[in-house]
């Protein structure tokens, strides 16, 4: 290794550093990536409970689901997953609008839309599951 | 254009499993975000608003194109939980050797099929 300065490295005045600067993550763009990969993991248990359970039920009329649903664990189990899941959901859909929706007004309003029903759907489903899980307590 | 460099080979590449996989990612991650989240709400809903709306819910879902559609999401589920989890393993910057990049895509498409197969054999054969 017989080059000690930045101008015999990289054949320019200015660092590595220096050169990348300004270049990179615009905004959020690594936050984003880890929120999408501990989300992901987040479905890989709390969706795959909801299938296994699925595929195990005895039965899918309404008293065995209900039933099912309303039971304590059940009903946080579903409440954690609809809240990671239409997280996740919002997170990857937010990269496909950005891929193909180029045009700023039509960007903003695409990425506002998805959140108003991202977070619109998340609320009922939750208030859905309480409505269940509370129903014989009162 | 952008003033950052730029593969000089966009237009030269061919069809592999990778990109069927990469692919697929997308399209199952795209139909759960839409298609299969719109079945979860109305599941719930159906449930908390009472036997009758349910009813109407498990009739729709329980039809022969109803079924279908529950086909496609659980297939969808498991070839993007597979896909996902070589996200995993790629994140990590293994799995690039063409070898085993190539062997690790259509594993991960055939994982998807067969969990889908056995998901409905449990569910119809239990
Ligand atoms: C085991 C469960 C899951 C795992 C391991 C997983 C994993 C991932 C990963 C790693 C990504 C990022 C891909 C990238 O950076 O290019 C991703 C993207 C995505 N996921 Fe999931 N996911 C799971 C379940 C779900 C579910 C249940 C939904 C829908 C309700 C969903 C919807 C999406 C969407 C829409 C994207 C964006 C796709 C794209 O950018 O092409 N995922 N998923």
């Amino acid at each position: 290794m017989g080059k000690h300065t930045t101008l015999e490295r990289y054949g320019s005045k200015t660092t590595a550093i220096g050169r990348v600067r300004g270049l990179g993550s615009a905004h959020g763009g690594a936050h984003h990536w880890l929120l999408q990969r501990l989300t992901a993991i987040g479905n890989l248990l709390l969706v795959t409970f909801l299938v296994v359970s699925m595929a195990l039920l005895p039965a899918y009329d309404y008293a065995a689901m209900a039933g099912w649903v309303s039971q304590p664990l059940v009903a946080t189990a579903l409440a954690l997953l609809v809240i990671n899941v239409f997280w996740h959901a919002r997170l990857g859909l937010q990269v496909v609008i950005e891929d193909y929706v180029h045009t700023s007004g039509n960007k903003f309003a695409a990425l506002a839309a998805l959140n108003i029903v991202a977070i619109g759907s998340g609320a009922f489903a939750l208030a859905s599951i309480a409505r269940l899980a509370f129903a014989g307590a009162a | 254009m952008a003033d950052r460099p730029l593969s000089p080979h966009l237009s030269i590449w061919k069809w592999g499993p990778h990109m069927l996989v990469s692919i697929l990612h997308r399209v199952t991650g795209s139909g759960m975000a839409t298609v299969g989240l719109a079945v979860l709400l109305w599941w719930l809903g159906s449930l908390a608003a009472g036997p009758e709306a349910y009813d109407s819910f498990a009739g729709v879902m329980g039809s022969p194109i109803g079924i279908l559609v529950l086909i496609g999401l659980s297939w969808a589920f498991f070839n993007h939980m597979s896909s996902g989890l070589r996200h995993f393993v790629m994140d990590i910057g293994a799995g690039f050797e063409i070898e085993r990049n190539k062997t690790s895509a259509l594993a991960v498409t055939a994982s998807g099929v067969i969990l889908t197969v056995v998901f409905w054999a449990v569910v119809f054969l239990k």
